[in-house]
């Protein structure tokens, strides 16, 4: 691997010092060369200082199965490679959001969440510091010419979902372009986070993403035990892996319910709205919440599970087994569905690489990454789950990539309740240590999760970064719509379904 | 067309017997809170500092916010406080949510006679999510599928303000989205009425005192029913909503 950045393995935590500071030029050189020779990008964010900010970008090796980390300070403003490495634009977008630093020669500079930055009176864009600031509010890409016509949508949508706002600028039928503006559900929570642990971090953790409270939860988890040196026990990464898979399992079902549905075709939309239901009620049965609240806290798990759990579970997981298939061989098997699926929504390789795309997005574009398998953390690192991919990253492969994934879910989550560790499920963690940065990254249900945190003299966080997978793949969704239909974006929105408030936080 | 008729067979009948049958929770689940020990003043005092959401009080005997509460396995208040299975948590009055030692357990009541005649059989609800994490959207959402089937009581989720009866909130009311609020529950014909989802939707929840949210509905626009958890278990929503238009009545 390079000698420039730092390098740790997932979940663990170094000085903060020993962090490469580099001078700026080099800093971002580092960062193309690295790309270049196909890293990712995993976090890229600043912490805000008199002058400026200080940049740190985390990236990821696969091929190392490492985690690279450097930082540079900048005073006033930072330059944007943006062109050279367009996974970075909306990073540096959030990173003069946040630090209150335009983005110099950024290609498409506009907020990211719309809220005021860290330090209070310095906006990148120069607005007043005594003005309110406008969800919504800024230049928006227009294609202009005869039949050229606009569609805005949102933020409120017509469904039980969250709000954001969409503008397409069309030809008739025809996608142009896509624009995505959000921020509606942003309730600050990295500024929240500042001086923090508090009693109160879990709750806010564990709501980031609600439909993510495992893969957000256990992320916070292992930078939190990253930091305090706490050994997890071996019951209790059992525990919480199947508790990952479970809640991958609800939502992938979901979506290959509302696909089925956005295409028109109840039977599946109708069997797996309800089967989705029985996963999340396997959830509450490890720990009385459907999705997962309270299940997961530094040092382990707050619930065991007893026999009798143990073997209702596998009971179920049989049941909803055979329902799922059931109800999603349907879809397969019906060609008007499949003609819907098909060519709808398709995002190239080289796209989602370019983009960074994570997540069942990325592997529906045929790029083989998946946290469990290339940066393994807790029971991932004894039990493998196969990664999935596909070629032709349009619905159907998103569709594909999702069934088959559930289909690994099941087999894990049946292996590891069969093969339960003994032993206990929790260890009390310690005092965080000063000075420190840890990165954790999960996989979550829709891809890779990623949080980072830096603690200060006293041991309290500095700065905390999450980035949700989300925050990589919307952008996907819009190069998705390029020359499709504008009457086939529920139906490419639901075969990424993503989140606003894991984007938003 | 054989393959849908056949698959449907093997799905069965599953729309659930609620409310004629009592509703499945897990074991875990928790409901209504009961407090099991009598609490001595200083004991009372210290679990109103310990909770990290402000949900205990005491003056004069404990009481347990259920509106503030977001029912964590590692309740602060130990032994004082006990969660049941009980997952009737609606209530229609903001004070209603506080639960006293010895106090009576109150439901949520039904709208008012000219109200309930008004909207008659049907209720119709326009959702607007504003800063909610998608899982007291998710949990509102279930109702309407086939194991709930809202759609039996006569309430239904519409697509337009212009069409509804009520609005629906989720979430802690962020900055960003309190114009597209109350520009919903303007669009609203009138009466109307607001019903307040989730923890975070009646006191900010997790989210309680960020300056970026509200702390909730109270205060923005006048609330009818308050529906407590992180998220609200569908039972707890359908309980509220149920007793709202007077399809469940006493105990
Ligand atoms: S469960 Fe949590 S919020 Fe409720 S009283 Fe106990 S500590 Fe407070």
């Amino acid at each position: 691997m390079n000698d420039i950045f730092r390098t740790l393995h997932n979940g663990s935590a170094i000085p903060f010092d020993e962090v490469p500071r580099l001078e700026v030029t080099a800093f971002l050189q580092a960062i193309i060369d690295a790309t270049d020779r196909g890293w990712r990008v995993s976090s890229y964010f600043g912490i805000p200082t008199e002058s400026g900010a200080t940049l740190c970008c985390v990236l990821s090796s696969k091929a190392d199965g490492l985690i690279g980390m450097a930082a540079a300070d900048v005073a006033g403003s930072f330059p944007s490679i943006a062109r050279l490495v367009p996974q970075l634009q909306l990073f540096e977008r959030e990173i003069a959001e946040q630090c209150g630093i335009p983005a110099e020669e950024h290609p498409w500079f506009k907020p990211v969440r719309f809220h005021h930055s860290f330090v209070p009176g310095r906006d990148a864009w120069g607005r007043n510091p005594g003005d309110p600031i406008l969800p919504g509010v800024m230049e928006f890409y227009r294609v202009e010419g005869e039949e050229v016509h606009e569609v805005a949508v949102g933020p409120e949508h017509a469904g039980i979902i969250e709000p954001g706002h969409f503008r397409f600028q069309c030809h008739g039928e025809e996608v142009f372009h896509l624009e995505i503006s959000l921020g509606y559900q942003h309730r600050g929570i990295e500024q929240g986070l500042v001086g923090g642990p508090d009693p109160r971090t879990p709750f806010r953790m564990e709501t980031i993403a609600g439909d993510t409270t495992i893969g957000h939860m256990h992320a916070h988890c292992m930078a939190m035990e990253a930091l305090s040196g706490t050994r997890v026990p071996a019951r209790a990464e059992a525990l919480r892996g199947i508790a990952l898979e479970l809640e991958r399992l609800a939502n992938h079902t979901g979506d290959l319910g509302a696909i089925a549905g956005d295409v028109g075709y109840l039977p599946t939309a109708s069997f797996c709205g309800r089967i989705r239901g029985d996963f999340l009620n396997m959830t509450a049965v490890l720990c009385g919440s459907r999705f997962g609240r309270g299940l997961v806290r530094p040092g382990g798990v707050l619930f065991d599970l007893g026999e009798a759990e143990r073997d209702d579970l596998l009971a179920r997981l049989d049941a909803a087994r055979a329902d799922l298939e059931n109800a999603v061989e349907l879809l397969w098997s019906t060609p008007s569905v499949m003609s819907r699926l098909e060519n709808t929504g398709a995002v190239s390789a080289d796209t989602a690489r370019e983009l960074g795309l994570v997540g069942p997005a990325a592997r529906a574009c045929g790029l083989n990454r998946d946290v469990r398998h290339d940066y393994p953390y807790g029971i991932f690192r004894m039990a493998q789950i196969p990664v999935i991919t596909t070629h032709h990253g349009d619905v159907c492969a998103r569709t594909t990539v999702r069934w088959l994934e559930a289909g690994k879910s099941l087999d894990f989550i049946r292996d590891q309740l069969r093969q339960l560790p003994g032993g206990g499920c929790r260890n009390e963690p310690g005092p965080l240590q000063g000075n420190r940065v840890a990165v954790a990254m999960t996989e979550g249900w829709r891809g890779e999760i990623c949080h980072v945190a830096i603690t200060d003299d006293a041991g309290r966080f500095l700065r905390y970064k999450v980035t949700d997978p989300s925050f990589h793949n919307w952008a996907g969704l819009a190069m998705a719509l390029r020359g499709e239909q504008i009457s086939d974006f529920p139906l490419c929105n639901k075969s990424f379904n993503l989140s606003y408030c894991g984007f938003d936080l | 067309m054989l393959r849908e008729i056949i698959a449907r067979l093997k799905q069965g009948h599953r729309t659930m017997a609620y409310p004629k049958e009592p509703v499945q929770l897990p074991e875990r689940f928790r409901g209504y809170p009961e407090f099991p020990a009598r609490v001595e003043r200083a004991d009372g005092e210290a679990c109103a500092a310990a909770c990290p959401h402000g949900a205990i009080t005491c003056d004069g005997g404990i009481a347990l916010d259920t509106g503030l509460c977001l029912f964590c396995p590692e309740c602060t208040a130990g032994e004082y406080v006990r969660f049941t299975t009980d997952h009737r948590l609606a209530a229609t009055r903001r004070e209603h949510l506080l639960v006293r030692s010895g106090g009576e357990h109150q439901l949520a009541r039904p709208l008012e006679p000219r109200l309930r005649s008004l909207l008659g059989r049907s209720l119709k609800f326009r959702e607007v999510s504003a800063g909610g994490c998608n899982a007291c959207e998710a949990d509102t959402n279930v109702l309407s599928t086939i194991g709930w089937d809202l759609g039996r009581f006569g309430i239904q989720f519409v697509a337009s303000p212009r069409h509804a009866d009520g609005l629906w909130v989720t979430g802690p009311v962020t900055e960003n989205m309190r114009e597209a609020l109350l520009m919903t529950w303007e669009a609203i014909p009138g009466p109307k009425i607001v019903v307040a989802c989730g923890a975070c939707a009646i006191g900010g929840g997790p989210f309680a005192g960020s300056p970026e949210a509200r702390d909730g509905v109270d205060g923005i626009l006048p609330v009818d029913l308050y529906i407590p958890g992180c998220p609200p278990h569908p039972a707890a929503i359908l309980d509220g909503l149920l007793r709202l238009v007077g399809k469940i009545e006493g105990e």
